[in-house]
């Protein structure tokens, strides 16, 4: 018993002060990438044919425009333009609402707004989700359970994540889809009470991700669910996952998430 | 029977394919059970389609004592008497390949579907439009074994089964309380990745290769890239084989760290599954202070590392794994010192060493049964051929010998990392790696820290990549969970699943 005390003071309170801070991130961390307009030719396709992902796009004017559902955050998707114009900030924050909103000229996005009054009221305070992986790499399953973690205790915003669909609020998608996957996918969306909630996690669900193409997924989440939010990443960081649900039910008041230094922030970026 | 010439395939190093023996199908089949009879374990077994209608089918044999792997090849039809009859090993294998190639081993005992796919690798006329509906193939039709018997009965998990997990179905056969067979049915993560690994450019590939199992990236990158290596002839420097080792060491500390802290979870110990789930936390931040990922995305790259471990930072994980160690050690002691914790671990989901060779099972499962198979030791690579990680076994096989392999395992790799932090070898971080050799095949095996992960690639004529195989550890130790369960109670299914912890995503590819 003395030894189990002696431990328990050892170990420490661990809990992350997040969304007050606690969002510190090692110097080569690759967050949300950025585009910089003025080292970027145009016209030059030759980043989107180097880039291993679809994360570039032909954007107005024949552009480079990135798409964040796209980005597997890989070093070879930056190097992929000759000027440089592509890097990785040290922003974790990018989740938004709309698919569209990770189409950006220059990795700047609209991050989540919240949902609606009836619905905060709803969720707001209490959010049961069911996770279904659906042709997925268990990466983001690894940080949905780490959320659960002492570090980042979700559990201490009231989101919890539950055994069956019926007990849930909303369904978290992760992986591009599978074949093998598609009927119980829609068989559990259909099982949880409405209104519910459809989140996103990461590239494979909105773009495929390395597996886009293959004739065994679909390239993600099929169009008929309707998602409420998207979370880019491959996998997401914690934080990123985090920011976006905090955003989702209007938790994280103007914006005031810590920014890419770990400090709050007063306005949204 | 003697063999020819040793062609001089190792881990890691190619050998052109002609001079892999190719026989008539029955020598084949002789010489494989032969070697298999003198102890070799059979590591990968596959198909590829060779001119019209005929697939080339390839065996490698890995002899652990040597050091050495051998392949045997045979042109077969549509059709070829199956080696499982008298190889267990052999079992999932040739399933997979009636799956894949739509060749049938005649024989076979239990020709069910891996993956529920349609044949992705058949040659000639099978490959055709109209094979699938020929073939009669339905992704939801599966036929489950099934007991009959008063007071028998059935019990269905999943795709979508508790807790945020990977899909895969589970069909227990009970009595009472007391499972009697448990049939575990996968492939809902099937994504295609052996069919991407070979039609993708080489800097797409190695993304790929990183989500094969997303716990698993160093260890998955690791071997791709080795064998792509090898087939380049590109040489590592050897600072770039020791970061390759310590991200490899660091995955596996992650990794069995959180997997002690879900078994304490499972048996109610919520102390060490609130530690332990932090600490497996902190390893992940490492990988991330040195490759920008929690999972070590970005840092294995063909020709050697995409990042340097500078001395500053080498200094910092020095000083944090330092710091976990102290934390770590009384929390493993704490826990699996607790007499309650132990009486609830022992004694369950038992693998005897016999089942473990006869269903070709790696990694910690395998060692906790005191099957002493480890790659690093095997057939050494990279780093490992300098710096020796011993084997670590109990003898148990069950939940609890799990555990304490585990917590060896991590204790080993802590000093091998804060050892190798100490004095990195000087060199650049990366090589150029050039094209491939054409017609060669190389076997790439790698210790994940679920056990041995096996990618074998053969090239073409230009040099392309002409067939990718992939076989992860959970490919042979799914058959070990279902051989574990039987006489125990269906409550603890959970238990034992977790001891194993096994790779969905990798299994299903």
């Amino acid at each position: 018993m003395l030894e189990f005390l002696r431990v328990r003071l050892r170990q420490g309170v661990r809990t992350s002060p997040f969304p007050r801070g606690g969002a510190e991130l090692p110097e080569r961390f690759r967050g949300r990438p950025v585009l910089d307009a003025t080292r970027c030719d145009g016209g030059c396709a030759g980043c989107r044919a180097r880039a291993p992902s679809a994360l570039i796009q032909r954007g107005p004017d024949d552009r480079a425009v990135l798409d964040l559902g796209a980005c597997l955050f890989a070093p070879e998707e930056a190097a992929a333009c000759p000027n440089g114009a592509i890097r990785f900030s040290s922003d974790y924050r990018m989740a938004t609402r709309a698919r569209g909103d990770l189409v950006t000229p220059d990795g700047e996005v609209a991050l989540a707004r919240a949902l609606d009054a009836r619905m905060r009221r709803l969720f707001g305070r209490s959010l049961r989700l069911r996770s279904v992986a659906a042709g997925s790499c268990n990466g983001c399953e690894a940080e949905l359970v780490a959320l659960g973690n002492v570090v980042f205790d979700l559990a201490r915003f009231g989101v919890q994540f539950v055994a069956s669909p019926r007990h849930a609020d909303g369904i978290v998608i992760t992986g591009a889809v599978s074949a093998n996957m598609r009927s119980a996918l829609y068989r559990t969306w259909e099982a949880t009470p409405e209104p519910r909630l459809v989140i996103a996690v990461g590239a494979c669900a909105a773009s495929g991700g390395p597996f886009r193409g293959s004739p065994e997924v679909g390239d993600g989440v099929p169009e008929d669910l309707p998602v409420d939010l998207w979370i880019p990443g491959c996998p997401p960081h914690p934080l990123t996952i985090l920011d976006g649900l905090l955003r989702l039910l209007g938790r994280l008041d103007g914006g005031d998430a810590p920014g890419p230094g770990g400090a709050p922030r007063s306005k949204s970026g | 029977m003697i063999p020819d010439r040793d062609p001089g395939l190792r881990n890691r190093r190619a050998v052109p394919l002609a001079a892999v023996p190719r026989r008539p199908v029955e020598r084949f089949r002789a010489e494989v059970l032969d070697a298999v009879g003198r102890g070799r374990r059979l590591i990968a077994f596959f198909g590829t389609p060779e001119s019209g209608d005929q697939t080339l089918l390839l065996a490698v044999l890995a002899d652990d004592d040597a050091g050495s792997l051998e392949a045997h090849a045979a042109v077969v039809g549509e059709s070829y008497p199956a080696l499982t009859p008298d190889c267990p090993p052999a079992h999932r294998f040739e399933r997979e390949i009636a799956e894949q190639c739509a060749v049938r081993p005649l024989g076979h005992p239990s020709l069910k579907p891996v993956r529920r796919h349609p044949p992705d690798h058949a040659a000639g006329a099978a490959a055709g439009a109209g094979a699938v509906e020929r073939a009669g193939f339905d992704r939801e039709r599966y036929e489950f074994d099934r007991i009959a018997g008063e007071e028998v009965h059935e019990v269905a998990v999943g795709p979508v089964h508790a807790g945020i997990i990977e899909p895969g179905h589970f069909r227990f056969q009970a009595h009472g309380e007391r499972v009697l067979s448990l049939e575990i049915v996968l492939g809902y993560q099937h994504r295609g990745v052996e069919r991407l690994l070979e039609t993708r450019e080489r800097d797409q590939a190695v993304l790929v290769a990183e989500s094969i199992a997303g716990d698993t990236v160093i260890g998955h990158a690791g071997a791709h890239c080795a064998a792509i290596e090898a087939l380049a002839r590109s040489r590592k420097t050897p600072r770039a084989q020791a970061i390759r080792g310590i991200a490899l060491e660091l995955e596996r500390l992650a990794n069995h760290i959180g997997d002690l802290g879900a078994i304490a979870g499972d048996v109610a110990y919520q102390p060490a599954a609130a530690y332990f789930g932090r600490m497996r936390g902190e390893c992940l931040n490492l990988l991330m202070a040195l490759s920008g990922n929690r999972y070590g995305r970005g840092l294995v790259r063909p020709g050697g590392v995409g990042f340097d471990l500078t001395p500053a930072l080498a200094a910092e994980a020095r000083e944090r794994l330092a710091r976990l160690k102290e934390e770590l050690i009384p929390v493993a002691d704490l826990m699996l010192g607790n007499a309650s914790v132990q009486a609830r671990l022992e004694g369950v989901g038992a693998l005897s060493p016999e089942t473990c060779v006869a269903l070709g099972i790696v990694g910690p499962p395998a060692r906790a049964a005191g099957v002493a198979r480890d790659v690093r030791t095997d057939h050494p690579y990279g780093v490992f051929r300098f710096a020796h990680i011993p084997v670590s076994t109990a003898w148990a096989g069950d939940v609890l010998a799990r555990c304490l392999v585990r917590r060896l395992e991590i204790l080993r790799s802590l000093e091998f990392v804060l050892e190798q932090l100490a004095g990195l070898p000087d060199g650049g971080p990366r090589v150029e790696c050039g094209p491939l050799r054409p017609e060669e095949l190389a076997v790439a095996l790698a210790e994940g820290w679920r056990g041995e992960i096996v990618h074998a690639v053969l090239t073409d004529a230009r040099g392309a990549i002409r067939r990718y195989k992939v076989v992860d550890p959970s490919f042979h130790n799914w058959s070990g969970l279902a051989a574990a369960l039987p006489g125990n109670q269906i409550s603890d299914f959970p238990l034992c699943n977790k001891s194993f912890n096994l790779s969905y995503a990798g299994h299903d590819l």
